[in-house]
């Protein structure tokens, strides 16, 4: 079997995964997304069994995913799910659809219908871009003011995707949240990520604790997963004041340098054991 | 390989791990600088890209 593994830069992430690869003796080319061309009337045949998705950018994953796949090679992750993990309201739309609790949520594409969705959500909402991640650009809104004076800098100061204004219930978590991954059929493992901040992502200092795999994160983890397509994907839980636990977000390209401190689960082995089986079930 | 590297922002010597890899981030120890390795033999690096509004997971 052949691996393509699609990065520009080499984090941790993408060194353990590398190395993993290499202690199963498994072939593998990485791909840096800045150097490839993608001829649309290609003729050779791509030698690869199967991609391995580390893309930093969203853009880059969702088009070369829809190249590999065009050619026959699955991709991990699949497109579709690139398309749908890589924008907020898409995810909203795929776990609504299976049920699965999220936040209340809204889009408006206007500003007038951006401060009455707002308003009927009631505050304090979070407005989120629909492309992005890492905590960027999220604004708790906490009255009218600010929503009117946050709506008005995004409409005037950014492209045009923030002005598709995606609008979210603020669930009052407490001062922490809860970063499942899910491989295939399994939790992998779950940890508690604590901030001061409201915002708790590991990419905005929040720090990484262990957090107990109850059946209920469990369950619902995976059926979050699912609801976009399934494979090796990051799941983001907000627990409410009433214990309640709602899916926030699933990730198609997962980090895990946070998790390393706060669990001994060979999360790099896990990865490449699902990638190879995934290869192995193709060919 | 070389095991050092001048920074191109600030031209320290920069002396990455001995298993590092093309396109690894590593930070030069007197600016901070982010650097992104682009060749192991013989040792180059570059600024590290800056992140863009579509980078995350």
């Amino acid at each position: 079997m052949k691996v393509a593994l699609l990065c520009s830069v080499v984090r941790t992430e993408e060194k353990l995964l590398m190395a993993a690869l290499r202690e199963r003796a498994v072939d593998f080319d990485r791909l840096d997304p800045r150097e490839l061309q993608l001829p649309v009337a290609a003729e050779e045949p791509v030698p690869y069994d199967i991609v391995l998705v580390r893309c930093l950018s969203h853009s880059h994953a969702f088009y070369l995913t829809s190249w590999f796949e065009s050619r026959g090679v699955p991709c991990l992750s699949a497109h579709h799910v690139v398309h749908t993990c890589g924008d907020k309201w898409l995810t909203s739309l795929a776990l609504a659809r299976a049920g699965v609790p999220t936040p209340a949520t809204a889009l408006a594409l206007s500003e007038p219908s951006a401060l009455s969705a707002i308003e009927q959500l009631g505050y304090p909402v979070v407005l989120k871009p629909v492309l992005g991640s890492w905590g960027r650009l999220l604004a708790r809104v906490n009255d009218r003011d600010a929503a009117e004076a946050l709506l008005e800098h995004k409409a005037t100061l950014g492209g045009y995707q923030h002005s598709v204004f995606y609008i979210q219930d603020h669930v009052d978590k407490p001062g922490r949240d809860i970063r499942t991954l899910v491989v295939g059929d399994s939790v992998v493992y779950a940890i508690y990520r604590q901030s001061q901040h409201w915002i708790t992502n590991t990419a905005r200092g929040g720090s990484a604790q262990p957090c107990p795999l109850s059946s209920e994160i469990v369950d619902l983890s995976l059926r979050a997963a699912q609801a976009v397509g399934g494979g090796i994907l990051a799941v983001d839980l907000l627990e409410d004041q009433q214990g309640k636990l709602w899916v926030n977000e699933v990730n198609h390209t997962p980090e895990f340098h946070g998790a390393l401190e706060a669990t001994d689960v060979d999360i790099a082995g896990t990865m490449i054991d699902y990638l190879l089986s995934c290869g192995e079930a193709k060919g | 390989m070389n095991k050092y590297v001048e920074c191109p922002e600030c031209a320290a010597l920069v002396q990455p791990d001995a298993d590092v890899e093309v396109g690894e981030l590593i930070t030069c120890p007197e600016c901070g600088t982010e650097l992104e390795v682009t060749a192991i033999d013989p040792l180059q690096v570059t600024l590290a890209p800056q992140v863009e509004e579509d980078w995350g997971e």
